[in-house]
């Protein structure tokens, strides 16, 4: 039974020496096999099977991306010198020549002007970068939104949100490195963020930049983070990552064919692999296609950093952008009280910075809600069960409707970092936009939430009107006695399996504890399980659906349809689930 | 048309109805295989063939548009004129980059297209193995009792408490080692409350260092300013580092629009010519952009909005203090000089900004 | 830097065509002195009493609802005593003025009068009291400035207004500082000398002509040089950049995943 303790025959050990291989790639398998032992993986990988739908692909994106922005990023560090030491401009760029500037931003330049490809490389290390946190993020909503995250997969997800937030410190790192006025001014932000955390946040500054900001030390430090430390954990993550998709096997959506014990799709030999490999170099070309004829991050404009300028226009890149608008639509003064205020100590009081230390709780709140989701989720709802097949996202109302909101209320803080471009490319106030935004903040989610609520429970009712009754087929019929029918199409077994294939539980009210009590949390429970079930659009149920169907009288050959529709599942009725 | 009511009335179940069960039908099995037209039409099989083959010599040109965009134009130092060597680099940039993007595109979707036209496409299914089943977790469960059975931890509780007192310290040496990042002489926040500028330092243009005379502002003007002795900093570095502390923004308002200053304030100006810290007491960026009209600054950061006019308060966004202001007076020559340094410390409010002053320099 | 006046016509066919016309009208465009240029274009001294004449007529038919039949300022609209001739260059050659209705600020549009017509109002203007005149084209010429020193200004004195690359910004409560693209010398020039709705003044105290070429010379060098790295995506940065990997570049990939995974014919 256990590993540990059989025993093997001599004659098991004798066979692979006796082994004979028949082809050229039998031969080079059995040179490897005997020496690593390699052949397992390929009977495991050779033919293992993946289920294939275009929303599956978004974390194949950003694998791909993460690969581009290393290869990509590799090449830039062979001209690139993270170094604060100054020197004076003298390549091609004529409006810098002659200006003090640090070695970063000079070999930054040098890098897009003085060799040739750095300029494209450049780009497709920042488009790259984008598309890396772009995918990670699409596929983070895709697998929250089809509930991909529950058992068994709860800490696959937790190392996912982990790589979305290591990606976020590896694109800004990499901003940062060029050493010139808008990224300056990015770490600027940074300082002053690191200043209001009570108690430590001066001295961690001061530890980050080596003294006072911008001091000599932070290039290389960042770079430090940017070119190593972040990556290798990026790497070990997306190794364990991968490592326990193929663990898992793979999600698939719901229908025909599918169940929660099987896994319907295309094996990795030859197909899979193909695809996903050619994928690679489909990734690879639209980011390259953007890198040649898409300009980013132009460093040449703003100049050799220094604390005195500043430019209209100063964002992080997107992925940065919610830390931005959080901060821009938080209030330093309600009426004429200033929310900054100095907590009295013994030793003459404490600054507390408010408006910076209040928008870090929506972005606390986010984080941590993405980490701690499949539990609560859990919690809530009770379903303790395995989920391999995934949630139509109508049929999930609670959690579609509480992520929309999730959703928007990051739109909104992301949103906000561009406030002063709506204002002018939309001839705004920028006051009245700000404004609005803060109304947002607040209304925002709550009105996605209801919004999207009724738009799934309607999809559902929407699904049991086309099981029960089918498509309209757009054909208005004249009966005999002169009433007006619409034609029905009923749906074929396949797509009706697809809409009437799912659970809608009713709530379920508080269970005492082993001792007979109903603690308060279990109250709490309970009420947020009201909450989650009690709008619901149950399934068509079997009865109700033979029911119809023998009732149907829409016409001969619909008739004829759900007649034969009905022998099917009469035949099968006995072994039903 | 009744019968179409019959879904309506259990359409939203209420809380309370448990009319839940098995589904209506039972699954029904993979969709039977439709073949494609190249599984049964070897002339379309023919015709993918030459497509992928196709999209493949695509890549081959997109290949050789790169070595005619890397090779064929020269690099930008290359060129007499700067505007030439400009469009060079962009064609250059195109040229590469559009070419990658067809090598690597024309060998993906031709892969890609082989394997949707003549790669197998029958769906495959696979069962699920059990993660672990139930013997092996009860056998891990007895392997790790055992081991842990095996080091006595449980019976001697002095060892495991003494290990759990030493795992707990030992880190902390690795925390310590970073205490050098900071190895500046004055290290603390003392250094925090002082710029450069004091009583007599010159007001001077940032970047060019002229001193700047009171009749060199006219009602509206606005300079940016340094204070002179921040040349005499010899390290970049540093200089940065002072510099983050020292711009100033001088402006000169039509005195009659300055609001009554505070007590203790009304000489900080000259003939309506104020001075104030440029950097943000928000989170730090330079507040730069003066109106004229309105008196307003604005930060382009995060558009915290101050008042020059009323001492520099703030009227709008997520500043929390207003901007400290610099008191300033003209010298025999004529020339705009600090009266002293700042009287608060500059920038982002940080944790140790309330302490008693211990100097006692800034006023209660 | 020789091609950049050979290529860039616009500014100086401009001020060659001002030049002709004050020929005809037989005033002589003074250049005094080049040493206090703000002091040397002060005087009206290069416009004819009938270029004043012709101003006056001019502004009372259309400029006088708001700033009054003798320039004095009324509530619609500011006294221009002593805005100088240079004032009238900038708000009226770049048509924002007349003002087609009261807003935050006035906007840019095609300007409602020829040149002709600018200076004779440009000379009444500056008739009523001294105030910034009309540059010399010495200080327009972009050939004899430095383009490098010029952006340093730039981002110092301009850049968190205008964008680092002159693309404009937005100002508090519904103004904004417009974009620096296509603009000419003479108004770039004359908008640092008068401070044109919000904008500070940079006088020639503050900033002296020849900082003000160079700060010119560096526009144009940009504007000339173009984006090398493919389209600008309007100079504004990572806003920019960031919508278009969420829609150019997110729609190309998933195009290409829905055609990966939809199964062929």
């Amino acid at each position: 039974m256990s590993a540990s303790k059989q025993t093997y025959t001599e004659d098991e050990y004798l066979e692979v020496n006796e082994y004979q291989p028949k082809s050229n790639t039998g031969r080079i398998a059995n040179y490897v096999d005997t020496r690593v032992g390699g052949t397992s993986m390929v009977r495991e990988f050779g033919r293992k099977v993946f289920p294939d739908h275009w929303t599956f692909m978004f974390g194949e994106v950003a694998l791909y991306s993460f690969i581009i922005t290393v290869i990509s990023g590799a090449f830039l560090t062979f001209w690139f010198d993270p170094s604060m030491a100054t020197t004076r401009y003298s390549g091609s760029y004529a409006p810098l020549q002659g200006l003090e500037m640090s070695m970063a931003y000079a070999t930054s330049l040098e890098l897009s002007f003085d060799v040739r490809g750095g300029l494209f490389m450049r780009q497709l290390h920042h488009w790259g970068a984008l598309m890396f946190v772009l995918a990670m993020s699409v596929h983070m909503i895709r697998v929250f939104f089809t509930g991909a995250f529950r058992k068994p997969r709860e800490l696959n997800w937790v190392v996912g949100a982990s790589l979305l937030i290591l990606g976020l410190g590896a694109g800004f790192t990499g901003y940062s490195l060029p050493d010139e006025v808008l990224s300056g001014n990015g770490l600027r932000i940074i300082d002053g963020m690191l200043k209001a955390i009570p108690v430590v946040g001066t001295y961690t500054s001061f530890f980050l930049f080596g003294g006072e900001f911008p001091g000599n030390e932070v290039i290389p430090r960042l770079y430090a983070l940017h070119i190593f430390i972040i990556p290798a954990l990026l790497l070990i993550l997306i190794a364990v990552h991968l490592f326990m998709v193929v663990m898992h096997k793979h999600t698939q959506y719901p229908g025909p064919g599918r169940t929660e014990r099987n896994v319907v799709g295309y094996p990795i030999g030859p197909v899979y692999a193909a695809k996903a490999g050619g994928f690679f170099f489909i990734v690879l070309g639209v980011l390259s296609l953007l890198a040649g004829t898409f300009q980013i991050n132009a460093l040449w404009n703003y100049g050799p950093y220094d604390p005195s300028p500043v430019q209209a226009g100063t964002q992080p890149d997107w992925y940065i952008g919610w830390f931005d608008g959080v901060l821009r639509i938080m209030p330093g003064f309600i009426g004429n009280i200033p929310l900054e205020f100095v907590l009295p100590t013994p030793w003459g009081g404490n600054a507390i910075a408010t408006p910076v230390l209040v928008p870090m709780i929506p972005i606390t709140l986010l984080l941590l809600g993405v980490f701690v989701w499949p539990w609560l989720e859990t919690w809530i709802t009770g379903d303790k069960r395995e989920h391999h097949l995934l949630d139509r996202p109508r049929n999930a109302p609670t959690r579609t409707a509480f992520g929309v909101a999730m959703v928007v209320w990051y739109l909104v803080m992301w949103g906000a970092a561009s406030s002063d471009l709506m204002a002018t490319h939309f001839a705004l106030s920028l006051n009245d936009v700000i404004y609005w935004l803060r109304a947002a903040f607040f209304l925002g989610p709550i009105i996605a939430y209801i919004l999207t609520k009724r738009i799934c429970l309607a999809l559902q009712r929407k699904d049991r009107e086309v099981a029960l009754h089918g498509h309209e087929a757009g054909v208005i019929e004249v009966s005999a006695d002169g009433e007006f029918h619409e034609k029905h199409k009923l749906p074929n077994e396949y797509e009706l399996w697809t809409l009437v294939s799912y659970e809608a539980p009713a709530p379920s009210g508080p269970r005492p504890n082993a001792k007979g009590k109903i603690t308060a949390l279990e109250k709490l429970r309970a009420r947020l399980n009201r909450i989650w079930f009690e709008d619901r659009v149950v399934p068509v149920s079997r009865e109700e659906y033979l029911e119809v169907m023998s009732h149907h009288g829409h016409g001969p050959a619909a008739l004829e349809a759900a007649e034969s529709r009905q022998a099917i599942t009469a035949g099968s009725s006995t072994d039903h689930r | 048309m009744a019968e179409h009511g019959n879904g309506d009335s259990t359409a939203v179940v209420k809380a309370g109805d448990g009319t839940s069960g098995g589904y209506a039908i039972d699954n029904p099995g993979l969709p039977p295989h439709r073949p494609r037209l190249a599984d049964v039409d070897e002339k379309a099989a023919k015709r993918s063939e030459r497509q992928v083959a196709a999209m493949f010599i695509v890549s081959i040109i997109g290949t050789l548009m790169f070595f005619v965009g890397y090779f064929a134009v020269a690099r930008m130092d290359q060129f007499d004129d700067y505007f030439e060597g400009m469009t060079a680099l962009r064609v250059q940039n195109t040229l590469i980059g559009v070419g990658t993007a067809l090598a690597m595109l024309g060998i993906g979707l031709g892969i890609v297209h082989w394997a949707k036209t003549l790669m197998p496409d029958h769906e495959v299914t696979e069962a699920r193995k059990p993660l672990r089943t139930e013997a092996d977790r009860a056998e891990a469960e007895e392997i790790v009792t055992g081991i842990i059975e095996e080091t006595q931890i449980k019976r001697r509780p002095l060892l495991r408490n003494t290990m759990i007192a030493a795992a707990l310290l030992a880190p902390l040496p690795a925390v310590v080692l970073f205490r050098d990042l900071d190895r500046t002489e004055d290290f603390g926040v003392e250094r925090m409350r002082h710029s450069l500028w004091d009583e007599g330092v010159r007001l001077v243009r940032d970047p060019t260092g002229t001193p700047i005379r009171a009749s060199d502002l006219t009602i509206g003007s606005a300079m940016h300013v340094i204070p002179e002795n921040l040349r005499e900093i010899e390290s970049h570095g540093d200089r940065l580092a002072e510099k983050a502390k020292a711009v100033v923004l001088l402006m000169r308002l039509n005195p009659d629009d300055l609001k009554e200053p505070t007590p203790g304030r009304e000489d900080w100006g000259h003939d309506g010519i104020i001075a104030c810290s440029k950097v943000c007491t928000h989170v730090g960026c330079p507040v730069a952009l003066y109106e004229r009209h309105t008196h307003h600054l604005l930060c382009p950061c995060h558009q915290s909005t101050f008042d020059a006019s009323e001492e520099f308060k703030v009227t709008f966004g997520p500043a929390g203090r207003p901007l400290p202001q610099l008191p300033i007076t003209v010298d025999d020559e004529g020339f705009l000089i600090a009266r002293s340094d700042f009287t608060e410390p500059v920038g982002p409010t940080y944790w140790e900004r309330g302490h008693t002053d211990p100097e006692g320099d800034f006023p209660a | 830097m020789k091609a950049l006046s050979q290529k860039r016509r616009h500014p100086f066919a401009f001020v060659a065509l001002l030049l002709l016309g004050l020929l005809l009208t037989g005033g002589l465009y003074a250049a005094a002195t080049t040493v206090n240029q703000a002091q040397a274009s002060n005087t009206p001294d290069g416009f004819s009493s009938e270029q004043v004449e012709e101003g006056e007529r001019l502004f009372v038919a259309n400029c006088a609802t708001c700033h009054g039949m003798n320039a004095e300022g009324s509530d619609a609209g500011p006294s221009l005593v002593g805005v100088g001739a240079a004032s009238v260059e900038f708000q009226v050659g770049t048509g924002r003025m007349p003002m087609q209705m009261q807003g935050p600020q006035a906007q840019q549009k095609p300007p409602q009068f020829n040149e002709e017509q600018t200076t004779q109002l440009a000379a009444y203007v500056a008739s009523l009291g001294a105030g910034p005149g009309i540059p010399d084209d010495e200080w327009l010429d972009v050939d004899q400035g430095d383009p490098a020193r010029g952006g340093e200004l730039f981002r110092i004195n301009c850049a968190m207004c205008h964008n680092a690359a002159g693309a404009g910004g937005a100002l508090t409560e519904g103004k904004y500082a417009p974009s620096l693209h296509g603009v000419d010398a003479v108004h770039i020039y004359t908008a640092m000398t008068t401070g044109p709705q919000n904008m500070p003044v940079f006088n020639d105290a503050n900033i002296p002509p020849e900082d003000k070429r160079d700060i010119i010379a560096f526009l144009k060098t940009y504007e000339k040089q173009g984006s090398p790295g493919g389209f600008s995506l309007g100079f504004l940065g990572p806003v920019s950049e960031g919508l278009l990997i969420w829609t150019l570049g997110l729609a190309l990939l998933v195009g290409s995943m829905v055609w990966l995974t939809s199964r062929s014919s």
